[in-house]
């Protein structure tokens, strides 16, 4: 009977954890690329929830032409968002670019509440059945989609940077602009290119957590819960980022039934991976898969 | 007569107050070693960050194949055939050395995000192979068969020098700038490097613009020399003419050699 909870639990914080690798990912993505800090990363997932959900209730697409519809729109977002916001900001400090993001966090937030209202709205059914037992196991079927989803966007991450021309010449960019640019990679271009696709991955771990509680604000949540595996994993690591997430996806869920079982405060779900987050950056400040600049003097 | 493959009309550049270069011109004619030299901070790597696109000059205009390229970003001008290796090594220290050279062959590489999605249907495996086999002649031209797997930063210097160069042939430029490519090697090295441009210049076809202090080398493999002093062209001409010159006898060795003449 324990065990079973137990095995429930981890497997619960697997398929959320492949979420926040998810998003994580598409975090890493963007530092990696553009050496920026995205703090709007949740808000990512809102609006391309919030745009998702719109076009299936609103105009009553089936979700096989409505999503397909989001993520495009989501491509353009991403790319608009970098040309308007960031590219202006390339070259000034860091603070000033990790404050632009935060502010672009707090006016899509405001904005996604204006046009849509504060209240948790659900989305219409997807698929026929709502669970079923997998080894005795209760599965969501919308949890099957989210990991067939994540493993299909991890496969392609590690594809996209191994071997297209477009994921080398962004790894050649984060490495050193100048040199990228001398060798006849468009700099501005594959910014937006990162940004693109970071938009669009961060809209499919919305969708998906949209489709499981509903669309509601509480929904960026997820941007800040991203922090913790993006860390642990190490700011530039995909590998990294996609581990970190299962680890705190777990975490949570482990944590949860610490304290269900015996301590009783009712919170460790939210609060244990910041205090593995706090751990790390004591012990490894450049996470587990994170580059260290090593440089001679 | 030799036609030229860039022209240096009138570049100024100033950062500031501080003049980097005044007035210089100069032609590159196709199919020739060119070497720019003059003492430290004579403005030589300016001028070549002015024709890679790094730096936009004040004023003045550079033209290549005839093309005003002036205003061009850097990463236009690859694509029309400069390629560059740079003065402090700028490799991509993780990545492997075959990757490193495949960063070169960017605008070559027609298949994009799609294409390469179908792999094996739309036509981007066969170019592959194609781009393979040219990155194998290179890699076997500049004898780095046997790192081309290791991570470009675990390298020594001199093979780093070496898959910079690489890279940078790697673009199939018809005009090469290299920005001191001999700098702090041994002679052995140095030779090997000297014997790499000459065969660039006369078997792969290419024009070379290059940046060195070691005057040996210098005069031995240039076809023509150019002199920067305090960002001016103080002279230009063969190795022996512009040994002779006096100006440049001044530049170098101060002004007692000429006090000492009179």
């Amino acid at each position: 009977m324990e065990w079973a909870l137990l095995l429930q639990l981890v497997l619960n914080g697997l398929i959320v954890g492949a979420l926040y690798g998810v998003v994580a990912m598409s975090f890493v993505l963007i530092y990696k690329a553009s050496q920026v800090v995205n703090f709007a990363q949740g808000e990512f997932m809102l609006v391309g929830a919030w745009v998702c959900w719109w076009l299936l209730t609103r105009w009553q697409l089936p979700f096989w032409i409505g999503f397909p519809i989001c993520l495009a729109f989501m491509t353009l977002f991403g790319i608009i968002v970098q040309i308007v916001v960031l590219r202006p900001l390339i070259g000034e400090p860091v603070i000033s670019v990790i404050m632009a993001t935060v502010g672009l966090s707090i006016f899509f937030q405001a904005l996604m509440k204006w046009m849509f209202g504060v209240f948790a709205q659900p989305f219409p059914p997807i698929f026929p059945a709502e669970r079923i037992s997998l080894f005795g196991l209760q599965l969501q079927s919308v949890y099957l989609l989210s990991l067939a989803l994540s493993a299909v966007i991890m496969l392609g991450f590690w594809w996209f940077f191994t071997f297209s021309k477009h994921g080398l010449a962004m790894r050649a960019t984060a490495f050193d602009q100048q040199v990228a640019q001398s060798l006849g990679v468009s700099v501005p271009r594959v910014f937006a290119m990162s940004w693109a696709i970071s938009a669009v991955v961060s809209a499919v771990a919305g969708v998906v957590v949209g489709v499981v509680s509903g669309v509601s604000s509480g929904l960026s949540f997820y941007g800040i819960k991203v922090f913790p595996a993006v860390i642990l994993g190490g700011l530039d690591s995909i590998v990294g980022a996609m581990l970190g997430g299962l680890i705190v996806g777990v975490l949570e869920n482990l944590a949860q039934y610490v304290d269900a079982q015996w301590l009783n405060w009712g919170n460790m779900t939210n609060i244990a991976p910041f205090y593995a987050l706090v751990l790390i950056l004591l012990i490894k400040p450049y996470g587990l898969f994170g580059t260290k600049n090593i440089e001679r003097v | 007569m030799q036609d030229s493959i860039l022209a240096v009309e009138g570049v100024s550049l100033r950062f500031g107050g501080v003049r980097a270069l005044t007035e210089v011109s100069f032609e590159v004619r196709r199919g020739e070693v060119f070497s720019v030299i003059g003492p430290n901070g004579a403005g030589k790597t300016s001028m070549v960050n002015c024709v890679s696109g790094r730096y936009r000059p004040t004023e003045g205009r550079i033209a290549f194949e005839g093309q005003d390229i002036t205003r061009l970003p850097p990463s236009r001008r690859a694509p029309l055939g400069i390629g560059r290796t740079f003065q402090n090594l700028a490799l991509f220290g993780h990545m492997t050395v075959l990757d490193n050279i495949m960063v070169g062959r960017h605008h070559l590489l027609k298949a994009g995000f799609l294409r390469g999605m179908a792999h094996w249907i739309g036509g981007a495996r066969a170019e592959e192979i194609v781009h393979r086999r040219e990155v194998e002649d290179i890699i076997d031209f500049l004898e780095i068969q046997h790192v081309r797997k290791a991570p470009a930063g675990t390298l020594p210097y001199g093979l780093r020098k070496r898959v910079e160069l690489a890279r940078a042939i790697a673009l199939k430029p018809k005009l090469i700038l290299l920005d001191e490519p001999m700098a702090g090697m041994n002679l052995e090295e140095k030779e090997d490097m000297a014997r790499f441009i000459l065969d660039l210049n006369q078997e792969w076809d290419m024009t070379v613009l290059m940046i060195e202090h070691d005057m040996g080398v210098v005069m031995d493999i240039s076809s023509r020399v150019m002199v920067l002093d305090f960002g001016r062209r103080i002279a230009e001409g063969t190795p022996d003419e512009v040994l002779a010159h006096p100006q440049v006898r001044r530049a170098y060795l101060g002004e007692a050699v000429e006090e000492a003449a009179a």
